[in-house]
């Protein structure tokens, strides 16, 4: 395909022709399961006449723990295209052997690969792990809601639109050809000139913003709206790990902010940060995008330590090993992990003693890592271990995490580095760490917290079911790729030469099938447990015989969690309550102080969403109008000055009430 | 030691698989062989503690399961400090040893450093590394053999036990530059260079190829890699001096196109100075030179008539082009340089540093004296956009 | 070995009525927006930093920089400030009055900023030396302008509270707002101290 040096818009569509709508078959069948799955939701919606509930319950609620569902929701439906790209990845590199092309041409297969780490990422991990918090860390810190429950809504919504961009690429239009960092000069103007880099771009834009506003949000949260007596030292873990998180994402996002901006500004106003020439420097790019991608990297895990910690000690029956040195832990990861991010590319030609100093730094965050890996293990010594579905994830994660682990170090060693970099082994570790890390991790908190949300288990079977086919998919389908690496085979090649690879790609592809079984599996695990909710029913509100507050209410909590505040004594507040006998309060119920819903997120995010599609198509009037339509919508909202209400004193005394009656039944 | 290890790395379970060949872990260069160690050492290293941990999960999982009632169950058990000074102490240590390791290990393989042994037994006896000019071009690989005046594509040959001192750089995007066999991989960037040294102990046919990521023809950028006896390599040479092309400027702004799966060819004859040019961004005619634009700005600019100095691209279609919808159209600064001037300037090539020195294994005795504060030298920024007149900072 | 006592340490539920502090955590979110703001000021000065002497063969700061206008535009950033600590002066003492009054000038002073300031980029784009022509010029727009679009913001806010104040007068929802943006306009007012610095000063050196 010839690069254009013109390119040709109209004032009506911009760049948006016909041309814009995929000419692949592959494209064109997805599209369609798309329409008719989105047509028929729609039509479901309508029939059961959904959308006002929705509306009101849900779009425009600024209840965090719905906001919570709704961010691990997204993530879920996310999750589904991320791991559909994955699957045409290890097809393709499966097939295209002995001088067969597989059946991804380039243009395709580079789009997969660069939507697979950008979806998987940021529309997966990040809004997974930010509404596990959002949901988490209110109750166990025995707050109401967040700080700022009304960003909270539009962060969500924010972060919706970014994914929405992102999907909206598929069907119209491109995804960047670029890897999932968009290193320039390649995702510059003049080797990518067509949409993909803008949709990529503007879609994380929308999205950082969100997640950037939540970052402060929960870090305000975390600070100001602990229980009476609950000190830093008596935060739960979980909730000082995303305290830590949070201080990540305030302090890198920008830094991403930034560096796509200067990237707009190479693209659309022709400036010269990252080019070629006139005195640009790419190198640049590479440093700052990994200034925020490091952290980044420690934004995910950091608050599935926490949720490991928090599953530890609860199936154990103990109180966690070591928790001081849990927290000073994660306090020198949260640190280091901003001294490090050149060993992304030590290859990059820095001399012996910049590229030691980061392998080191790097070397030395592994040490805070096995701290934590240990008191997980001391925390099982001598202890009654239940094996739940989340302790199994857990142990599972130890297993798998420690290897993982290893083979980061092991790639923090700049000589190993430089033949192992940008190859398979590469792939394999951070997968390893992502999957056997985060996703674990994720999947370990919502069999945890998922009788919180809603009342009732899952169902074990399945979960079990799921559990086994993720955990050997992931050894069948990355455990080939650490060998594949070192056989010297590197990342992003779509067609091979070499026949006596093809076995091992067919093996990891296999893996590949096995973890679909798992996902599915997972799915079928929610629609049984949603079938047989009665079954599973837990009125007690503590289905684990847990130890933190957000075991304290019923399941799922009232809107304001706690009809009276609690106070914190000490480590695992409910776990003392508990030991105390301490029962809920009858006291006389006071009206509750509580936020008003509002649908100004949704219309914001909306019309930033919007706003970012005019800009990836250059319709400049539609982009002028979105955003003179997002800042009036701002100072609008500014106005309503009646943003919170009370819930009276005599419907929290029928909740809890009814709560009573509930427990009372269950005893009988 | 090392060939203990060497020998040892074949116990790894992963190897015992037939068919497998982990070029990685047992090349034929010995500057990858002696990364290979260094991966292998460090894996031993953590293999200290990475697997009682994993025993030990194992076997506290099965020995506290709730239905074991045997068990002893200590539930407010959850400090010791003996305990917390050994967890925190162990990793400590083994990454002290491999700070230690990486830090000599680093210096020593830098791919900067010019090589001082051939391979374990044999130093390097005061003999001039082959030079080998690698251009990225999208998307094939362009070797410049400046010495021999021959060049090809998508070949190259290296007689074997000679060091090698590679130079690259890229023409477009960025690119990485690996032969697994011979030694590590190195980026190739555009209007900048870099350096990679290695040598090959074993005659063979080995691939070679791009690995990072360039866009769509990326999967076809590979090469055969040649090490070639002495004769051989000699021949090697004949035959691409008998193909008869001229590799000058224009054809090289031909070659530069963009092109996937390109079969190899030789050219016979090669502009002395285009490598130079290609790394200084101006083979195309009446382009200023990065070495001359540099500086320039080291003296401030041009001034208010710099701005004048401007001229359209000669070739707007060129590949990396496109008018940005909010800006002009591209341009390029024209060059103000006399030829006499810019031929001194392309013309002076650093010195490669060839001293002999002394052969001595991973205990650090064969690197340089360290320099700078605590004998840190933080900023050796050596990736120079281009080779500067002399007197001109070093540094961008 | 942690000790088990078997009495409660204290009540573990706050039953009494107690005072709801209204947006109590809106100054320290606000405070951490800011400091993110700032990180991003910081990568823009990083970027400035790396490039700000690649001319490209073209104009250097000396040639571009009309230094008495640069410090007549800093006057007025910097006397905005002092005007807005007046409006707030004012708004504790209760004055809504004289709040807006402040606040008016404050505008005008702002206002004046950014038409300099455009009056600048107007005149360079003009001589020819925009954003495309080299790096350090890239990196000066992208940097001085964030910092305009900044204050083109906070005018827009000081509009609005102006008009919220004169609606509903000083209530404390108002001054909360009105203290955080007094937080927004003093930092715009160190950046550009910054700017000035590194940008204007050292770049005439």
């Amino acid at each position: 395909m010839a690069i254009p040096s013109e390119i040709p818009t109209t004032f009506l569509l911009g760049r948006l022709d016909w041309h814009a709508v995929p000419q692949d078959p592959i494209v064109w069948a997805t599209g369609v399961v798309v329409a008719i799955g989105g047509v028929a939701m729609l039509w479901m919606l309508h029939k059961y006449r959904l959308w006002s509930y929705l509306w009101t319950e849900w779009f425009t609620s600024v209840d965090h723990k719905k906001i919570g569902i709704m961010y691990i929701v997204l993530a879920l439906v996310m999750f589904v295209r991320g791991f559909a790209d994955a699957i045409m990845m290890r097809l393709q590199q499966a097939m295209a052997f002995n001088g067969s092309e597989g059946y991804l041409n380039a243009h395709h297969y580079d789009q997969v690969f660069s939507a697979h780490g950008v979806i998987m990422i940021f529309f997966v991990a990040m809004p997974f792990v930010t509404g596990l918090m959002n949901f988490v860390v209110p109750l166990q810190i025995g707050a109401r809601d967040v700080s700022f429950p009304f960003l909270n809504n539009f962060s969500f919504w924010m972060t919706v639109g970014g994914a929405v961009l992102t999907m909206m690429s598929l069907f119209v239009g491109e995804f960047a050809q670029t890897g999932w960092l968009a290193f320039p000069p390649l995702s510059g103007l003049g080797y990518s000139p067509y949409v993909g880099v803008d949709y990529y771009i503007w879609g994380l834009q929308v999205a950082g913003v969100g997640t950037t506003l939540s970052g402060i949000n929960l870090l305000v949260t975390i600070i100001k709206m602990r229980a009476p007596g609950m000190t830093m030292m008596r935060m739960p873990i979980f909730t000082w790990t995303a305290l830590c998180t949070n201080i990540l994402i305030v302090a890198s996002f920008p830094v991403l902010t930034a560096t796509l901006v200067l990237l707009t500004l190479d693209r659309y106003v022709g400036t010269n940060f990252f080019t070629n020439d006139l005195g640009g420097n790419a190198m640049m790019y590479v440093n700052l995008i990994w200034i925020w991608g490091h952290p980044e990297v420690y934004i995910l895990i950091l608050p599935l330590f926490g949720v490991y910690s928090e599953v530890v000690a609860t199936f154990t029956g103990k109180r966690l090993f070591g928790y001081t040195s849990m927290v000073y832990a994660t306090v020198c990861i949260t640190i280091l992990s901003y001294l490090v991010w050149l060993h992304h590319f030590f290859t990059m030609g820095s001399g012996a003693s910049v590229n030691s100093f980061f392998g080191i730094t790097t070397m030395i965050i592994s040490v805070p890592t096995g701290a934590k890996i240990f008191n997980w293990l001391f925390t099982m010594y001598r202890s009654r271990i239940r094996f739940e579905l989340p302790m199994m994830w857990t142990v599972a994660f130890m297993l798998t995490f420690v290897i993982g682990g290893m083979t980061g170090v092991l790639l923090a060693v700049p000589p190993a580095d430089f033949v192992l970099h940008n190859s398979l082994f590469l792939v394999a570790h951070f997968h390893n760490v992502i999957i056997g890390g985060v996703l674990f991790g994720l999947f370990a908190a919502v069999n945890y917290w998922w009788p919180k949300a809603f009342g009732f288990r899952l169902d074990a079977f399945w979960g079990k079911v799921s559990f086994w086919f993720w955990v050997v998919g992931f050894w069948t389908a990355f455990a080939p790729l650490y060998i594949l690496g070192l056989m010297g085979v590197t990342r992003r090649v779509r067609v091979f030469d070499d026949p006596s690879l093809q076995i091992w790609f067919v093996i990891a592809a296999f893996g590949a099938a096995l973890i679909a079984v798992g996902i599915a599996a997972m799915f079928v695990q929610f629609a049984v447990s949603i079938r047989n909710r009665d079954t599973l029913r837990d009125v007690t509100g503590d289905p684990w015989d847990g130890r933190t507050l957000e075991w304290a209410t019923s399941s799922p909590p009232p809107a304001y969690n706690f009809a009276f505040t609690p106070v914190s004594h000490g480590l695992d507040t409910w776990w003392d309550m508990k030991r105390f006998g301490q029962t809920r309060p009858r006291a006389e119920y006071l009206p509750i102080h509580m936020p008003r819903n509002t649908g100004a997120g949704v219309i914001i995010a909306g019309l930033a969403t919007v706003c970012g599609f005019a800009l990836v198509w250059y319709i400049w009037w539609l982009a002028a109008l979105s955003f003179a339509g997002v800042v009036i919508a701002s100072i609008v909202h500014t106005f309503n000055y009646g943003r919170d209400y009370h819930i009276p004193a005599a419907e929290v005394r029928a909740t809890e009430a009814a709560r009573d009656r509930q427990l009372s039944a269950q005893g009988a | 030691m090392a060939h203990l290890l060497k020998r040892l790395s074949w116990l790894a379970p992963l190897l015992l698989v037939p068919a497998c060949k982990p070029v990685v872990l047992s090349p034929s260069g010995d500057i990858a062989a002696r990364q290979a160690d260094l991966l292998v050492q460090s894996t031993l290293l953590m293999l200290i503690i990475i697997v009682p941990v994993m025993a030990l999960t194992v076997f506290f999982a099965w020995r506290y399961r709730a239905t074991n009632t045997q068990a002893s169950y200590d539930p407010d058990w959850d400090h010791s400090t003996k305990l917390e000074l050994v967890i925190w102490a162990i990793p400590l240590l083994i990454i002290v040893s491999l700070g230690a390791l990486t830090w000599v290990g680093t210096h020593l393989l830098d791919p900067y450093r010019p090589l001082d042994r051939i391979d374990a037994e044999t130093p390097v006896a005061n003999r001039q590394p082959l030079q080998v000019q690698v251009v990225a071009l999208d998307w094939k690989w362009l070797f410049i053999y400046p010495e021999q005046g021959v060049a090809s594509v998508n070949r190259m040959a290296v007689p074997v036990d000679r060091p090698v001192e590679f130079t690259l750089t890229s023409t477009s995007v960025m690119n990485a530059f690996y032969i697994p066999a011979m030694a590590g991989m190195i980026y190739a960037m555009p209007g900048m260079q870099t350096t990679l040294h290695g040598v090959f102990n074993q005659a063979g046919e080995y691939q070679g190829l791009a690995s990072h990521y360039s866009g769509h023809g990326f999967s076809g950028m590979r090469f055969k890699a040649h090490a070639l006896d002495g004769a051989g390599f000699d021949e090697w040479v004949a035959q691409a001096q008998a193909s008869g092309e001229t590799l000058d400027r224009a054809r090289y702004l031909e070659l530069e196109k963009p092109s996937e799966n390109v079969p190899p060819m030789a050219f016979a004859q090669v502009d002395p100075q285009l490598f130079s040019r290609v790394v200084n961004m101006c083979v195309e005619e009446g382009r200023m030179c990065m070495a001359e634009m540099m500086a320039l700005d080291a003296q401030g600019g041009m001034g208010l008539p710099g701005i004048a100095n401007v001229a359209a691209l000669a070739d707007a279609d060129a590949p990396g082009t496109a008018r940005p919808i909010l800006g002009l159209p591209p341009f390029q600064v024209s060059g103000i340089c006399s030829v006499e001037e810019l031929n001194d300037m392309l013309a002076s090539a650093a010195p490669s540093d060839s001293a002999p020195r002394e052969l001595a294994p991973l205990r650090g005795r064969g690197l340089d004296a360290p320099q700078g504060i605590l004998g840190l030298n933080l900023l050796p920024n050596r990736l120079t956009q281009s080779v500067p007149p002399r007197g001109a900072d070093q540094n961008l | 070995m942690s000790t088990v006592s078997q009495t409660p340490p204290g009540d573990f539920w706050e039953v009494e009525p107690h005072h709801h502090h209204e947006g109590a955590s809106t100054s320290i979110g606000f405070w951490v927006y800011l400091m993110s703001d700032c990180l991003m000021f910081a990568i823009l000065f990083a970027v400035f930093g790396v490039l700000g002497t690649s001319y490209a063969a073209g104009p250097g700061p000396k040639d571009l920089f009309d230094l008495e206008l640069v410090a007549l535009n800093t006057a007025f950033l910097l006397l905005s400030s002092i005007t807005y600590g007046f409006a707030m002066l004012a708004m504790v003492k209760g004055s809504r009055n004289g709040t807006l009054a402040w606040l008016a000038v404050t505008l005008v002073f702002g206002l004046s900023f950014l038409a300099v300031e455009l009056y600048e980029f107007n005149h360079l784009i003009h001589l020819g030396a925009g954003p495309q022509r080299s790096a350090f010029l890239s990196s000066f727009f992208a940097l001085v302008g964030t910092h305009g679009l900044h204050v083109a913001f906070g005018c827009l806010w000081l509009v609005t509270l102006m008009i919220q104040v004169g609606q509903r007068g000083l209530i404390d929802a108002n001054r909360r707002r009105l203290s955080c943006l007094s937080m927004f306009w003093h930092f715009l007012d160190v950046i550009w101290i910054g700017v000035f610095t590194f940008v204007y000063l050292l770049g005439m050196i």
